[in-house]
């Protein structure tokens, strides 16, 4: 299949950036990446700069991947990270716009390469259970019922992609943050720590410039894990009732 | 030179908890002077940190990646094991180490193996305080399941996602070490050289990748976590990223790169479905607790099916060969991963492979569903269920527990999983081989250690499944905390390290010179294009199964390629800027270096052991002949410039565990 490439080219987060039109000849089979990969090694037999993109894993898990296709973050595919959309998903001929996440609190690298270290530092500020090595009981000591535990489950299968800023109007980190704060305040472990884990993480989430949350819910759309916005819902009842008792 | 293990004397289940309590300590106010370096923050790295963060000491911590959540670690899928018992079912301590002394075919250290099985059972308690939401049955309790090389259920779980729950675990521990500021994170800096110092690892130099600045950290002892080398293959199951730089340039100052031969090959992958291909997907082996492996038992019938004319579900029960459960019917579809991966070799070498390439074998599920439909139906109270009823009530039930692998695979090959059986191949996993560490986890370098899937000390010639997370966790939990203390508590009146020291200098200059050579060779081919070479020579001479002939061959080959690469590569751009370019040829060079240490290695190891198997050394009935009189010893290679890479042995000795032929049968 022959597509119609246009991609977002940027040297630093300094520079105006722009899109380049390339076209490039790709198979059903190949996973979006793999054609990317096709592009850049033209490029570099033409000498000339290969598209910078991150990606590491390729398997939908290490959250690495990161583009805008068609104005939606890791593309068409429900619930499918950029490196696991594969290009039967279009059809010969068609024109692919391809853009990095955009969101005021991830600064451009590269190309298509953000920072988003940003997120890193919201679970710096609490989410965490306050446990040292070696100091656990049993792991059977404290039953878990089979559904909470799985609930905890959903919400823990955010891979930090991203996407959800970048999908959000306002820029908002809403949905990752309250997939952290459900998943380890659901569980019995990281109750006691839960209404200071919320203050501090949306405290810092305000710091780092994301944009606040106005139910628009692109983000829930775009996740490709499909982290529910029930999170969002929980941690806005949450902080409501932590802001009550602290004053 | 004379490889000392340094295995504490005494019984076997003491010496661990002996040696703990006899062990140097650092007092609390010098652990704050101490600097520790620990490059990697996969399961062995962050956990590492972390534990290292809260006992007091001041560490600065490296990943090449943009967060430590990214490490290869976190798309580890099946499982983790350990010693719980909670199944009743026969396990212990003991046994978890002799299976897995008996899976890695009596290659590994008794020692090492047994610390592991005791460490087993504190990684789960601490992981289920961190939060890690693991499996659980409807009682809360935590579930188990089975994995290949053993007759008990303990394996822990999250889905087919434990990797990532753990790491994320060990991520949180390590974030809230940051936070507190006992670790400074490095994000996006690529180590590229070990600083020693009167002998002793002393510091790194790292490159800011986002940057190109290169950059001198020093600290009293450095700590290397930095994975397996499995991409010296190209294609394997690992993340694009992962590589063998760090390890590669430890062994350049000194350190011993051992039994480097052994390599994984995983027997349940997606299978190479053209030459444009990135990477290799790996189908959890948990999956092979209920999928049946098989291939047609006509020849013709394999033909159809790679030509279109048929599919799996027009070939009769009686019509197909069930052949692991046929071959060793003690365990079945659950062989240890050596022994399945080489059966599928010989199914398909006979013709019998069922993708058009003609390298790929059936995983079916039918069985599994029909089992599993009809509990259900009973457990509800469905009376007389239909075979549709049957049929929904068991996708149900495999979708709980392989959902996202059953998804992943439709993704991939655009086929349903629950309609027709997955094609399965094997593929490059994981690597045994490592730097050598001595029972502290200290290389033969003073104060450099190595955690993780970069050293090679427990999993012998084979691994065996959920045991590598098991390893990392067990290293950077509960034994490096431990054991650093014996070599930093010689160096409590050490100042702090001088990074203007002319050990520094000349090891950044060593940096930047390799950096300039490999910037202005200029040529005209991508550094991909010799990656991709070089996988295709090591797996075709030291892949599934090597011979003499062949591993000469491969080696003058890849000498011809590195040649090659250094007149030819072109990398664009510069060395001062981000350039992911000249990343990946800086691990490439590395990797057509490790590609002839491991056929030198592999020719060296006369005899057929776990995952090495070698042509020459086989019964009649295909299986591994190993050869304990000659070879009982770690193969650990230093590097020279020459070509004459020196071979060091330690040898192995079994006083716990009788050395048997390895029968799955
Ligand atoms: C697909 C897949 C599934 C698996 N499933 C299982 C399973 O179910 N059970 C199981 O037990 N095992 C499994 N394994 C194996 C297991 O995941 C790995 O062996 C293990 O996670 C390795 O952990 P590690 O901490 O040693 O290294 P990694 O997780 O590979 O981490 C390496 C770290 O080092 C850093 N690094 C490397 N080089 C440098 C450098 N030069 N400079 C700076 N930083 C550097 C990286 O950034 C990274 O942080 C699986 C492996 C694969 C590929
Ligand atoms: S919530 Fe979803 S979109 Fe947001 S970072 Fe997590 S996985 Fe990515
Ligand atoms: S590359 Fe890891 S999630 Fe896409």
């Amino acid at each position: 299949m022959k597509l119609n490439l246009k991609v977002w080219r940027q040297k630093n987060n300094d520079s105006k950036g722009s899109f380049e039109t390339h076209t490039v000849n790709a198979s059903e089979h190949m996973s979006f990446l793999e054609m990317m990969d096709v592009l850049n090694e033209r490029l570099i037999s033409e000498k000339k700069d290969p598209v910078a993109f991150e990606h590491d894993c390729r398997e939908g898990i290490c959250g690495a991947c990161s583009m805008v296709i068609n104005g939606r973050p890791h593309g068409p595919q429900q619930g499918t990270t950029t490196c696991q959309l594969h290009m039967r998903k279009f059809k010969d001929g068609d024109t692919i716009v391809v853009e990095p996440f955009r969101a005021k609190a991830f600064p451009i690298l590269k190309d298509l390469v953000v920072d988003r270290s940003a997120f890193d530092r919201i679970i710096q500020s609490g989410g965490y259970i306050s446990v040292n090595t070696g100091q656990a009981t049993d792991g059977n000591s404290v039953p878990i019922e089979k559904d909470l535990a799985l609930k905890a489950f959903d919400a823990a299968q955010c891979i930090g992609c991203g996407a959800c800023a970048a999908a959000c109007p306002n820029g908002s980190a809403m949905l990752f943050t309250s997939a952290k704060v459900s998943h380890l305040g659901l569980l019995p472990q990281g109750e006691v720590e839960h209404t200071k884990r919320v203050q501090s993480m949306v405290a810092q989430m305000d710091e780092e410039g994301f944009g606040f949350c106005s139910n628009i819910g692109a983000c829930e759309v775009e996740c490709p894990k499909e982290i529910s916005t029930e999170n969002i819902a929980r941690m806005n009842r949450d902080y409501f009732k932590a802001s009550l008792v602290s004053e | 030179m004379e490889l000392k293990n340094n295995v504490p004397v005494g019984e076997l289940s003491e010496k661990w908890t002996q040696y703990r309590s006899t062990m140097n300590l650092v007092a609390p106010n010098n652990k704050r002077r101490i600097e520790i370096i620990v490059v990697g923050t996969g399961l062995a790295g962050a956990s590492a940190a972390a534990t290292l963060g809260e006992l007091g000491y001041n560490v600065k911590c490296f990943s090449f990646h943009d967060s430590p959540r990214r490490a290869h670690s976190i798309a580890a899928q099946g499982g983790i094991n350990a010693a719980k018992n909670y199944q009743n079912d026969g396990d212990s301590v003991y046994r978890l180490f002799y299976d897995t002394i008996k899976g890695g075919d009596y290659r590994s250290r008794e020692a090492n193996v047994h610390r592991l099985a005791e460490a087993s059972v504190d990684i789960i308690d601490q992981c289920v305080a961190q939060g890690v939401p693991f499996a659980r049955e409807y009682g809360g309790l935590l579930a188990n399941r089975s994995f290949g090389g053993v007759q008990v259920s303990r394996t822990f779980y999250a889905k087919g996602q434990t990797g990532q729950q753990l790491l994320i675990g060990a991520y949180q521990a390590l974030s809230r070490q940051i936070a507190s500021g006992s670790v400074k994170m490095y994000n996006k800096h690529e180590m590229l050289d070990v600083v020693k110092m009167d002998g002793k690892a002393r510091g790194i130099i790292a490159r800011n990748l986002k940057t190109g600045s290169i950059e001198r950290h020093a600290a009293h002892c450095v700590v290397l976590a930095t994975g397996g080398y499995g991409n010296v293959f190209y294609l394997s199951t690992n993340a694009m990223g992962s590589n063998v730089t760090a390890a590669w340039k430890a062994v350049k100052r000194g350190a011993l790169m051992a039994n480097p031969c052994y390599t994984q090959i995983h027997p349940t992958c997606i299978p190479v479905s053209g030459d444009y291909q990135s990477k290799l997907t790996l189908m959890s082996e948990s999956l092979r607790n209920d999928g049946r492996v098989w291939v047609p038992n006509k020849i013709e019938d394999a033909e159809a099916i790679r030509e279109g004319r048929k599919n799996a579900l027009d070939i009769p029960e009686n019509e197909r060969d069930y052949y692991l459960e046929r071959r060793y019917p003690a365990f079945g579809n659950l062989v240890p991963r050596d022994v399945a991966s080489r059966a599928a070799k010989v199914a398909c070498d006979e013709g019998k492979g069922v993708s058009p390439t003609g390298l790929a074998v059936y995983l079916d599920f039918a069985s599994a569903i029909e089992r599993y439909g009809k509990g259900e139906a009973l457990s509800k109270g469905i009376k007389n269920p239909s075979s549709s009823q049957i049929i929904e009530l068991g996708e149900a039930v495999i979708a709980q527990k392989y959902g996202n692998l059953f998804e992943m695979y439709e993704k991939i090959t655009g086929e349903n999983p629950y309609k027709l059986p997955m094609k399965i191949y094997p593929a490059v996993h994981y690597t045994m081989g490592g730097l050598w560490v001595d029972y502290n986890l200290e290389t033969n370098v003073p104060g450099l250690f190595a955690l993780g899937e970069a050293n090679f000390s427990d999993h012998g010639a084979n691994r065996l499944g959920a045991s590598a997370l098991m390893q990392g966790l067990a290293d950077g939990y509960f034994v490096i905390p431990y054991t650093i203390g014996q070599f930093l508590s010689g160096e409590i009146r050490t100042p702090s390290i001088d990074p203007n020291a002319k050990e520094f200098e000349e090891a950044e200059k060593n940096v930047r010179s390799l950096l300039d050579k490999l910037i202005s060779v200029k040529g005209n081919k991508s550094v991909e294009s010799f990656h991709r070479r070089l996988g295709k020579l090591v797996w075709e001479y030291c892949g599934m199964s090597r011979n003499a002939e062949g591993l000469e061959k491969g080696r003058k080959l890849i000498r011809e390629l590195r040649e090659e690469f250094y007149q030819d590569v072109f990398i664009p751009g510069s060395a001062d800027e981000f350039n992911p370019e000249l990343e990946k040829a800086v691990r490439v060079a590395d990797f057509l270096e490790l590609g002839e240490v491991m056929m030198v290695d592999a020719l060296n190891r006369n005899e057929s052991c776990g995952g090495h198997f070698r042509e020459e050394y086989a019964t009649p009935e295909g299986e591994a002949k190993r050869n304990d009189k000659d070879y009982a010893y770690v193969a650990a290679w230093s590097w020279s410039e020459d070509g004459n890479h020196k071979l060091h042995k330690e040898e192995l000795t079994f006083e716990n565990v009788e050395l048997k032929t390895r029968s799955y049968k």
